[in-house]
């Protein structure tokens, strides 16, 4: 089975191509890159005229709440609004119910997802049920599939604790993906500490949750000569630390998301319990320094933190809904409006983020155009506009405080391992 | 204008100026009514009052309740400790339900902060903010405004001090945007992690020296300390407390001789009052919980867009 993408322009971040090119899928691998690629009877061609032909996108921070709450979403469900959304690998985190810290939890995730459009990387827990007191038995859940370790939810607040697992991860080369929240300092907040919450009366997180502990988490990383990469970055003062610690030469690379670069803690008042994450939306001062961060580098990934939550749950006084909201379907048209739009990015500065840097960092052999790689891509109109509503979500849950929005940037197919999982007409 | 044109009172911050002055006035009517001998008006006959109280209240619930009577409106109270809120049900179902009863005014405390806006975005009926979390206690705020303005004739030029627990206050919330709104100056004093930085976005002054501010004010709202605060590690002690913030009757003669003492009860006697202040005549809360019944009247009356207050101040 032959299928050529033909009159596209390609944006391969790993190669550093920008170019118009045709690409050609053979089976489940790409096959040529070149121009003008003639058409041989038997081949498809799928028309790129005018959009963006990228690698399939990685997503190293989602929450597919199975097993435990598959009313919410489940690996499936979640796989075709990731495949709908332009990626084609997601790493799923493992504070389900139960927490995945064992092998058959990890091999059930595998086993559902095969049935899906995906590829699913599990996350495992560092500790057992991530209740940050004894380490999970990594090599088992490695062997299982696992391709990182994480209490996300949770931070792990014994400092010894965190310096074992470090230590003992660092015989697999593999990464520890850090919740790095002082949970005395959050002290059940609710939203970020600062003008907007001292007005509305809403009990404040200080930047300074985040910030201490990545602080100690880099320090820790640096004394067990560990890998981490540290999750969901919100605050100025967080990028000052990783971009403090790359240049000690400490093994450390981070994320944020497309909603710390799209708004500010202004939106609370509006949107109340659908602007409610852990962390909070800071002030325009960090959303700058989000962009920024990405722009120069010291920022490596953009991860969703696809967060679903049903409506009961958000259809409540702030302070009872649960943090979190959804991620995945916004992702593209908040990182071609904001990033490439707004600030100025290239397409490979944008894609990059996420691309090649998360295949590197859980080492996942994806994430690039390259002959004879897995053909997972994605074909995205960066002009075409999308309003984000309930028609447009796919997701069976719609908490994001980007309703109403008109974005650029709509996907237009999804190819994962070869096979078309999504396409929008 | 004689009315509000608005489905909600849900905080200071969304009302104008005018209307903040048309509530004030009105109040002054309604207080003549209830001093009366006969003390209620039927401008709320047939309208429905539910009062939802998450959060337990004497003063100001019994405040509604009598503005609500003395207009003749038929009156709810739930009482959440008993109801299917105990069970589980959600406040929004729990309110349709009130709404399906055709309860026309919501009165609600709630603990959480945005509760009430949350509530007005998603039913009919009027929410009437009783307070909620720390973010607001506007008709609390309109009272103070309008006991001032009795005493004072005017807040223009005034200064006004907040002291306590600025931080966890809906009171000094709301209190602070109508003070400014009707041209104090107004100044907080607490220990700093109680009266954070933050607050000088309101355009008020900050001081932790009670002893230095106290010769220059007119007005003085002493709010309640909660001793829980003790266990957040907010101040070391209540006696610390009492020392460094207490109003008492040594630092009332730094006072100017006419300054109106407020609180906006219950006193903790021995904490943030001396017992000489609790009895001092500057000392206006009676007055105070008076003037609330009027300003509610006032609420009620002006949402129900009433028939103008000379006419029927005439009939009576």
């Amino acid at each position: 089975m032959k299928i050529i993408v033909k009159n596209g322009r390609v944006i391969d971040p790993a190669s550093g191509i920008d170019a118009s090119l045709d690409v050609t899928i053979l089976d489940d691998r790409i096959g040529e890159i070149a121009p003008n690629i003639p058409v041989e009877d038997g081949a498809g061609v799928i028309d790129a005229s005018g959009c963006l032909v990228l690698p399939g996108l990685i997503d190293m921070h989602v929450h597919f709440r199975e097993p435990g709450r598959e009313d919410i979403e489940t690996i499936i469900g979640g796989s075709k609004v990731a495949a709908k959304s332009g990626y084609t690998s997601v790493c799923t985190m493992p504070n389900t119910t139960p927490v995945i810290d064992n092998q058959g939890l990890v091999r059930f995730i595998k086993l559902q997802a095969e049935k899906g459009p995906i590829n699913v990387f599990p996350a495992a827990s560092i500790t057992q049920g991530s209740k940050g007191e004894e380490l999970a038995e990594m090599g088992e859940l490695l062997n299982a599939g696992a391709v990182a370790f994480t209490d996300d939810g949770l931070p792990v607040m014994s400092a010894v604790i965190m310096r074992r697992a470090l230590e003992y991860a660092r015989m697999f080369d593999v990464p520890l993906l850090t919740h790095s929240e002082d949970l005395e300092l959050t002290d059940n907040g609710l939203m970020n500490e600062g003008v907007n919450a001292t007005r509305l009366g809403m009990k404040g997180i200080p930047r300074e949750a985040e910030e201490v502990m990545i602080a100690r988490d880099i320090l820790l990383t640096r004394l067990a000569k560990g890998r981490m990469h540290i999750c969901h970055i919100s605050s100025a003062g967080s990028v000052e630390l990783l971009q403090w610690a790359k240049a000690q030469g400490i093994k450390v690379t981070g994320e944020t998301a497309p909603h710390y670069f799209s708004l500010n803690d202004d939106a609370v008042a509006e949107h109340m319990a659908m602007a409610k994450m852990k962390p909070p939306l800071r002030t325009e001062e960090d959303r700058l320094a989000m962009i920024e961060g990405l722009r120069v580098g010291v920022i490596d990934v953009i991860a969703t933190d696809h967060a679903p939550h049903s409506r009961n749950e958000k259809m409540q006084e702030m302070e009872y809904a649960p943090f979190g909201i959804i991620g995945l379907e916004t992702a593209v048209p908040l990182i071609i409006t904001e990033l490439v739009k707004e600030h100025g990015f290239s397409y490979l500065e944008a894609f990059e983020k996420v691309t090649v840097n998360p295949a590197k960092i859980l080492k996942i052999d994806r994430g690039t155009l390259e002959k004879g790689k897995p053909a997972d891509i994605v074909v995205v109109d960066p002009e075409r506009k999308v309003t984000i509503d309930e028609d447009f979500l796919m997701s069976h849950c719609k908490n994001t405080p980007f309703i109403g929005r008109e974005l650029y940037g709509s996907v237009e197919y999804t190819f994962c391992n070869g096979n078309i999982v999504y396409s929008r007409s | 204008m004689n009315s509000l044109q608005r489905k909600d009172l849900l905080d200071i911050e969304s009302l104008s100026t005018d209307e903040i002055q048309l509530i004030c006035n009105s109040a002054r009517f309604f207080k003549d009514v209830f001093t009366r001998s006969v003390k209620s008006v039927p401008v709320l006959r047939g309208k429905t009052v539910c009062t939802l109280f998450f959060e337990p209240s004497t003063r100001t619930r019994l405040s509604f309740d009598l503005a609500a009577k003395r207009l003749n409106a038929d009156l709810i109270n739930v009482n959440v400790s008993t109801s299917s809120v105990v069970k589980g049900e959600s406040l929004i179902d729990t309110v349709h339900t009130l709404e399906a009863m055709k309860a026309d005014y919501i009165v609600m405390r709630h603990a959480a902060s945005l509760a009430p806006h949350f509530l007005s975005q998603n039913i009919e009926s009027s929410v009437i903010n009783a307070g909620d979390g720390f973010h607001a206690h506007p008709t609390q705020a309109l009272l103070d405004a309008y006991s001032i303005l009795e005493k004072k004739g005017s807040l223009e030029g005034l200064h006004i001090g907040i002291v306590g627990d600025i931080q966890h206050s809906r009171v000094a919330r709301s209190d602070i945007e109508i003070f400014k709104r009707l041209g104090a100056e107004v100044t907080i004093c607490g220990p700093p992690a109680l009266v954070p930085d933050e607050f000088e976005t309101y355009d008020v002054n900050i001081t932790y020296n009670l002893d230095e501010l106290l010769p220059k004010l007119d007005v003085i709202n002493m709010l309640r300390i909660q001793r829980e605060r003790q266990q957040g590690a907010f101040f070391p002690s209540i006696r610390e407390y009492h020392r460094q913030f207490a109003l008492t009757a040594e630092r009332l003669k730094k006072c100017k001789p006419d300054i109106i003492i407020m609180h906006p009860g219950p006193v903790n006697r021995g904490v943030e009052l001396s017992n000489e202040v609790a009895e001092s005549p500057n000392l206006i809360m009676n007055e105070q919980v008076t003037n609330g019944v009027a300003v509610r009247m006032a609420i009620f009356y002006l949402l129900a867009g009433g028939a103008p207050l000379e006419e029927m101040s005439d009939e009576t």
